[in-house]
């Protein structure tokens, strides 16, 4: 689309300097998260970002079928990005379309980094992303959703990730590009990222941007980030939170029967600490130790042992045929 | 060395816990000197650990756990059983049944356990890299019968189970009802009819409420509540 038509069809910035829906350049769509909302999936989520509105459900880590796709040591992520038949104004065919794969794919690669995989081998978590109504930047918001639904489903993960399309409209960088900017405006950046660690996971670009450009709009990208992050979080505490506040206690009572004593027999594999020694890793060190010692008297005497061992060996048969 | 939260704060994945000489726990994880969340769950610390008790995910099996499956499948040499897992246990014959009956078993294993039966077994190894192995050889392990089968998140099984039994035993006591707990989140009652009912509806708030406190009292007057009106009405 040339910078020409854009201008003279369609403005996208007003002499307010306002956008086709209201907004500054550096603000984002209204968002609603929830979570938990489904009863069926082990995670869920849900979002309204604009006018996007999107599922997410998690399952898993769960038994992996076909058993030939099991990864040995670690657990196989599965994304399916599907968009509803009445999400966009024309119907969309319900065959899964080449969009909708490239968008599942660049989904997983961006949930992937950021969880444990290694804890589940063999094992297959499995996500689903349905988008009921469709609006610009549709990819960032399931990824958003879907981070949200693996933290519900108890996933563990080294943090949320959060998503929002920067972009570039008559001239100007702007922050989370709805529909027409992303189909006529100059550039189209969809950004997600781990706004605690600052890394990016899915970065593609649409468009015509300068190095200077492309850092501003990085820039404003995470600061998008690190607001949707913070109703991310708020969003799950508050899914707890509530029935605390409706039993109306929060107590700081460490002894209370909440613990799980278990919980201490995986500690990291560190010294273990003066008051509780947990009973397995003494065990294997005595074996160790044990162990460690033969070949220290090995060294010295080394043929000794070698002599030893026939000797040993034919006592028994002696004693079989005596 | 700080630390960014109170004992039994509930957290979420990525959110900092402990900076410094601290060590992680389950549901932590640790990255240059920093300890964060994995999971969304409580946060405690014990000595210089901090963990997170998780309050959502699957159930992993773990050597010597009691849990209740059912069978899917019956294999040349035993049972596959589903354990509500990642991953389907497998009980040989040897561990099936006594040692008296095995090569009588091994003729035809539907006669001990039949697909679709459901059984409490003992977890006996565990290691993520091949299927649990199970046994119901042992004090109360092998078939059920009767009752009815619920389920709960199981992390939260704990909750149930409470400190040194006492939430499970408050339950059994009150109700006069058999109650089985599977570390894998799968209960089974069995009793009276509306004793039944009772301890449902308390397994379920517990599992809603399990990350709050005071938990065994607020349960144990609901059940009270409804035992006397209960009574009540078969009175009428």
């Amino acid at each position: 689309m040339s910078e020409k038509t854009s201008e003279e069809k369609t403005p996208l910035i007003d002499s307010k300097g306002l956008r086709t829906d209201g907004r500054k350049l550096d603000e984002l769509r209204p968002i609603r998260l929830e979570v938990g909302n489904l009863s069926r999936p082990d995670g869920s989520a849900y979002i309204e970002h604009g006018r996007n509105k999107i599922f997410a459900a998690v399952w898993g880590p769960r038994e992996l079928h076909p058993r030939h796709l099991a990864i040995a040591d670690r657990a196989l992520l599965r994304v399916t990005y599907r968009m509803a038949t009445f999400s966009v104004s024309d119907r969309k065919r319900p065959a899964p379309s080449r969009r909708e794969h490239e968008i599942s794919m660049v989904i997983r690669q961006a949930l992937e980094p950021m969880l444990f995989m290694e804890l589940y081998p063999r094992a297959a978590i499995d996500v689903f992303i349905n988008v009921l109504e469709a609006d610009g930047g549709s990819r960032c918001a399931s990824t958003t959703v879907a981070s949200l639904a693996l933290a519900d489903a108890g996933i563990p993960m080294r943090g949320l990730v959060a998503g929002v399309a920067v972009g570039k409209i008559d001239g100007k960088i702007a922050m989370d590009m709805n529909d027409i900017e992303d189909k006529i405006g100059e550039a189209d950046l969809p950004v997600v990222m781990s706004p605690e660690r600052g890394e990016i996971t899915l970065l593609q670009m649409d468009g015509k941007l300068t190095p200077k450009e492309l850092a501003e709009a990085l820039r404003m990208a995470e600061e998008g980030i690190h607001e949707i992050h913070e109703m991310q979080k708020a969003v799950l505490y508050e899914k707890y939170a509530k029935i605390r506040e409706e039993v109306g206690e929060v107590s700081q009572d460490v002894d209370d029967d909440i613990l799980d004593d278990d919980i201490l027999e995986d500690v990291a594999d560190e010294e273990p600490l003066e008051e509780e020694k947990p009973k397995k890793p003494a065990a294997l060190k005595r074996k160790r130790t044990t162990k460690a010692k033969k070949p220290d008297s090995d060294e010295p005497e080394a043929e000794k042992p070698k002599a030893a061992k026939p000797r040993k060996r034919a006592k028994p048969k002696e004693e079989e045929t005596s | 060395m700080s630390i960014h939260f109170e004992q039994q704060d509930i957290v979420v994945p990525g959110q900092l816990l402990a900076e410094g000489d601290y060590r992680h726990g389950n549901g932590a994880f640790k990255e240059h000197e920093k300890i964060f969340a994995a999971v969304i769950g409580l946060v405690k610390m014990k000595g210089k650990t901090v963990y997170v008790v998780p309050l959502q995910g699957q159930y992993i099996p773990k050597a010597r756990d009691i849990v209740i499956g059912t069978v899917i499948e019956i294999t040349l040499n035993g049972w596959l059983v589903d354990i509500h897992s990642p991953y389907p246990a497998m009980l040989p014959v040897m561990h099936g049944v006594s040692r008296r009956d095995a090569t009588q078993a091994k003729e035809n294993l539907r006669q001990w356990y039949d697909v679709g039966e459901t059984i409490v077994a003992e977890i006996l190894a565990a290691d993520r890299t091949r299927d649990p192995l199970i046994t119901t050889r042992g004090r109360g392990l092998g078939k059920i019968r009767g009752g009815v089968l619920t389920h709960v998140i199981p992390t939260r099984v704990p909750r149930l189970i409470g400190r040194k039994g006492s939430m499970i035993n408050m339950l059994k006591t009150e109700l006069q009802t058999d109650i089985v707990v599977g570390q894998n989140g799968v209960v089974w009652v069995k009793g009276r009819p509306e004793r039944v009912a009772i301890a449902l509806d308390a397994i379920r708030q517990i599992q809603r409420e399990a990350h709050t406190s005071g938990l065994t009292d607020r349960i144990r007057d609901t059940i009270s509540a409804k035992l006397a009106e209960s009574k009540g009405e078969s009175l009428e």
